[in-house]
């Protein structure tokens, strides 16, 4: 025989599925999302989203190539969706130069500090976001508005920060909500804030597309969306008044792109399913509890990041159901 | 909704090519190589020598313990030598090597074709003929029929079940059985629950087989006591955990024997031999091997003597292809691959599967990406990409506390795997180290 | 503002106070004797933590020196002779005298010498290999290359060769902890006694099939024809199951049985060139 018969260890085949396809399906899922992106805030989102996706594809390049010396996977489509997330988490209107700074925190203290994709504890685009949030808040937290309803670019607050300012200042829910936009805007996404909180439609659209090519569950996003409703529904039963409605904060900040497509991370996610109810229900209390009495007007970021921190824990306890029962 | 297992399971291409492929009789070839190691257990003792005249059926290794099994020539002919050749593992096996000549059966043996449904034998008469004519399970497991059939002290078998899921891919030949001897197969069932003194039994088949089905469910009208039960088509369905849990919905405890929840499994292609060993007096000297492939000109089912070498049965279905990149033996989740085709056919090659060398090469390793998948298709609700990492650190107490002794080796975890990972070669060999400390442990 | 600091003070020195108290009865509770000659013995460890010794390390084969009553089953294989005696002075004890060993692999099936039959494609160790089948060659004995004797050793002291596809030891840096040993599942791996110089003469080979059927897969098989066991003086060499084997105590380093040898199966290490008279070509290993 001319070529050698080739013996391995069973199972001899293997499903056409791979990491880098999972990526570029994730991907795939964000492009409505993207497209409408730029269709609001205009050119800058584009800009924005093209820098944090080089920049976060270089780096991985760089840092694996001159620090790491080892081999490079910046291709793998991680880095690229790292980038695409960072991008969404931020302000069309953010200088490039912060941009560079939030990818290379996130790519290189985020991701490969830890030993590269995989063994990181943290979603890497949230410990960027989370970065430039608390070293840039000013630009980070100003927001340009929907440029197709007239008001080419003006800075505005979130709905967040408007009920959490009012709030404060002692105007009761019911004098705050006609100032905001309605449920049906936030949910198609006329409203203001980071790239990827526009529209929360499409956002559940990409969502079910990654359901149905089994990219992800339906635990992490249906649990951490859920707990939110749960719990912010309690507050506003026991003082419509004083909290906002369940609605509101779903459809509102971060919500959606959160509970979709940050929290769903397969390496910093929980590995059973109910580990993943129990991650995602953890992100929806935390992010109402900073949501309402926190200093920052959204939560997510943080609440992601902190049961990121509780996932080995969630790994080592909430073993699967085995069969045959437990021993 | 058809019934099926709960816990995880794949779906990898069926691929059943060879399915229309009647049986063919393969011709005997000129020499044969009969280990003496067919089964689980201990292996039989050789009674015949160098020079010894044979026939078909006759015995030649006599069973070397409590769980072992009868060997029987499988042609007629002169024994050539006992002696050791490599078998599929590339390691030296005893076995007897014998010379083809002509094709005289023993007498006993009732060679016509006739369906012979009455019989009048009590269990212990069916048992002692399963014994000495050494049936084994045909499903890949081998293990003799004779001890599964008869239930430990303190256990009682409530119920039969017969497999004939065939949930690999490829392979074809218990689906041709079931088409071509379905009468047979039921005879042979009603045997083995006369021989197990239960009143139930039941056949579950994969609907990818309505043939097969709708064939065997025309069969059994008469005999209220055999259900045929259709399944949703998932691996591994095949396992026998796995199919008492689709039929009944029962789930054997971990670390126990079906029996544990009063069920005995058995393939059909064993009901088969059953039927033959005490109908017709007929010791499990042939079986039906699938030889398959994409690369493969005619994709066949044959009825083949054991031992014969591997090249034969290549050969009648079309010469080895060119692109042949991997061989084999079994089906493609657990079948083991072999580095020879001097390799013998025996009880347990359920087929011969040719894989071409583009797809029968792994994909490079990446790094684990914590995705869960083999999590949700473990069908035994272990977590692979644990067992894995503790193996490969050899941390013993771990894999052992994680249950890795569960482990069907069914392959469905390093079949998901998106970074096509290396899962269940570690945990295989987590499973047999772990295996070894428990056994010192208890002496 | 002096009352703020005042006060801290106070409470810090209250809580450490405390603190410092509650632990001085628990350490009083839960003390533990310890033989202080178990510290001793440890210092004159190598502290390597290999287990070479068959203890779980340093700490735990101190214990077992306190322990005992003597050291004749005991030995630091890394420490060697000095360190023992050490320890024996420690304890008032005998030590025993041991020749230094140093790993040996007994395969030389280079890829040129040993054509593949097959090609694995599984996980890459040697375990697994072997659980899988008899390897990529026909010889079912001989070394798979995939290293785990290399990730068995914490002394860096063997490392794969790349061109010949086998592993190759340090024999400065080994110190015949027995790791490799235990690692190789084809059991290759020997520990031999130390000659001065460097110098060995072994049987590199384990390949226990009939003489045609190891020369078929390998070329420098050892065929087990026995020429060497008769020309050997010293009754050093041995043949059991088709394979020759020197035993390292006996052999008084003549390297006759080397010219004999017809596969060259036996290898002579760190010899000078011999004179005229020795026509067969060895292949050395380089070290």
């Amino acid at each position: 025989m001319s070529n050698l018969l080739t013996v391995s260890p069973s199972p001899h085949v293997h499903t056409d599925d791979s990491a880098r396809k999972i990526m570029y399906k994730v991907v795939l899922a964000l492009v409505p999302a993207m497209a409408w992106s730029v269709f609001v805030f205009g050119i800058d989102a584009l800009r924005v989203t093209l820098i944090a996706v080089a920049a976060c594809m270089a780096f991985e390049y760089l840092i694996q190539r001159y620090i790491l010396k080892t081999e490079s996977t910046f291709t793998d489509g991680s880095a690229i969706l790292t980038g695409i997330l960072l991008a969404f988490n931020v302000p069309s209107s953010l200088p490039w130069w912060i941009i560079l700074i939030g990818a290379l925190v996130a790519i290189g203290i985020g991701k490969l500090s830890f030993g590269g994709l995989g063994n990181n504890i943290f979603n890497p685009a949230l410990v960027g976001r989370v970065f430039m949030l608390i070293s840039f808040p000013v630009q980070m937290t100003v927001w340009p508005t929907n440029t197709q309803s007239g008001i080419d670019a003006v800075t505005s607050a979130t709905p967040l920060a408007v009920i959490k300012e009012s709030l404060k200042n002692g105007k009761p829910i019911s004098e705050i909500m006609p100032e905001l936009p309605t449920g049906m805007d936030m949910l198609l996404g006329n409203i203001g804030g980071s790239l990827g909180e526009a529209s929360a439609i499409l956002l559940i659209l990409g969502g079910l597309y990654m359901l149905l090519r089994k990219v992800i569950t339906w635990h992490t996003p249906v649990s951490v969306l859920g707990s939110m409703v749960i719990f912010s529904g309690i507050l506003w039963l026991i003082n419509s008044e004083g909290f906002a409605n369940p609605v509101f904060h779903l459809l509102t900040g971060g919500a959606m792109l959160g509970a979709i497509y940050m929290a769903t991370d397969m390496v910093t996610s929980p590995m059973t399913g109910k580990g993943q109810i129990i991650f995602g229900a953890g992100i929806g209390v935390i992010t109402i509890s900073i949501r309402t009495w926190g200093a920052y007007p959204e939560g997510i970021s943080f609440a992601i990041l902190l049961m990121n921190a509780f996932v080995p824990l969630i790994n080592t306890y909430v073993k699967p159901k085995r069969f045959g029962g437990q021993k | 909704m058809l019934k099926t297992f709960k816990l995880g399971g794949v779906h990898p291409p069926e691929n059943k090519i060879s399915a229309n492929a009647a049986i063919r009789q393969l011709d005997i070839p000129k020499t044969v190589f009969i280990p003496i190691s067919q089964h689980i257990g201990a292996p039989s003792v050789p009674v015949v020598k160098k020079g010894d005249t044979v026939k078909a059926g006759q015995l030649i290794a006599q069973s070397g313990g409590f769980v072992s099994a009868n060997i029987h020539s499988s042609v007629s002919g002169k024994v050539k030598k006992v002696d050791t050749i490599p078998d599929s593992s590339g390691y030296p096996k005893m076995g007897v090597v014998i010379d083809v000549e002509g094709n005289e059966w023993e007498e006993a043996i009732d060679r016509s074709g006739t369906l012979v449904k009455e019989y009048s034998f009590t269990s212990e008469e069916i048992v002692g003929k399963i014994l000495e004519n050494g049936i084994v399970g045909l499903g890949g497991a081998t293990f003799p029929t004779h001890v599964k059939i008869v239930p430990p002290k303190g256990m009682k078998a409530e119920m039969l079940l017969i497999n004939g899921v065939e949930c690999e891919p490829y392979l074809t030949s218990d689906h041709r059985v079931m088409l071509e001897k379905p009468d047979e197969i039921i005879v042979g069932t009603r045997l083995l629950m006369k021989a197990m003194k239960v009143d139930k039994a039941y056949i579950g088949i994969e609907s990818n087989k309505p043939d097969a089905i709708k064939l065997l469910k025309e069969k059994v009208q008469g005999y209220k006591e055999i259900v045929i039960v259709p399944l949703k088509v998932k691996y591994p369905q095949g396992g026998e955990k796995q199919l008492i849990k689709a039929v009944t919905g029962k789930e054997v405890p971990s670390g126990g024997l079906p029996i544990a929840v009063g069920a005995v499994v058995s393939n059909v292609g064993t009901a088969f031999a059953v039927y033959e060993a005490v109908q017709k007096n007929k010791p499990l000297f042939e079986r039906v091997v699938t030889v398959t492939g994409k690369g493969v000109k005619t994709p066949s089912n044959f009825m083949v003597r054991l031992g014969t070498p591997v090249s034969e049965l290549v050969e009648a279905a079309g010469s080895l292809p060119e692109t042949t990149g991997k061989v084999i033996s079994g089906g493609p989740m657990m079948g083991k691959a072999i580095a020879s085709m001097d390799v013998p056919v025996t009880k347990g090659t359920s087929g011969i599967l040719l894989m071409e060398s583009a797809e029968s090469k792994r994909e490079k390793t990446l790094p684990c990406i914590r995705c869960g998948r083999c999590v949700s298709a473990c069908p035994m609700g272990l977590e692979p990409y644990l067992l894995q990492t503790t193996a490969e650190k050899q941390m013993w107490e771990e894999t052992e506390k994680n249950n890795v002794m569960d482990c069907i080796e069914c392959g469905s975890c390093s079949y998901t795997c998106p970074s096509s990972r290396p899962l269940l070669d570690y945990i295989r060999y987590g499973k047999s180290s772990v295996g070894q400390i428990i056994r010192s442990r208890k002496k | 503002m002096s009352i703020t600091i005042l006060y801290t003070i106070i409470t810090l020195s209250a809580i450490g106070a405390t603190a410092a108290i509650i632990l001085y009865f628990v350490a009083q509770k839960f003390k533990v004797y310890e033989d202080p000659r178990i510290d001793d013995v440890e210092g004159a460890l190598p502290g390597a933590n290999c287990g070479g010794c068959g203890f779980a390390g340093c700490r735990a084969f101190a214990e077992a020196c306190v322990k005992e009553n003597n050291l004749d089953d005991l030995f630091c294989p890394v420490g060697g002779n000095d360190c023992m005696t050490d320890v024996a002075g420690i304890l008032g004890l005998e030590a025993v005298k041991k020749d230094p060993r140093v790993a040996v692999v007994r395969c030389n099936g280079t890829c040129e010498h040993r054509p593949k039959t097959n090609r694995f494609d599984g996980a890459s160790t040697c375990a697994i290999a072997s659980s899988v089948y008899s390897g990529e060659t026909g010889c079912q004995y001989g070394c798979h290359g995939y290293g785990d004797c290399v990730s068995a050793c914490d002394f860096d002291a063997i490392h794969m060769n790349p061109e010949t596809g086998l592993p190759e030891v340090v024999d400065e840096k080994c110190v015949a902890c027995g790791a490799c040993v235990d690692a190789c599942p084809k059991d290759l791996i020997e520990l031999r006694k130390k000659f001065p110089k460097g110098r060995k003469i072994y049987v590199s080979c384990r390949n226990k099939d009939k003489g045609g059927v190891a020369r078929k897969a390998c070329k420098v098989a050892c065929i087990g024809c026995g020429k060497c066991e008769k020309e050997c003086k010293f009754d050093a060499i041995t043949i059991a199951n088709n394979l020759a084997f020197i035993d390292s105590d006996k052999c008084k380093l003549c390297r006759k049985c080397v010219s004999v040898c017809p596969t060259h199966a036996i290898i002579e290490v760190n010899f000078p060139p011999r004179k005229i008279k020795e026509i067969p070509k060895k292949e050395t290993v380089e070290n």
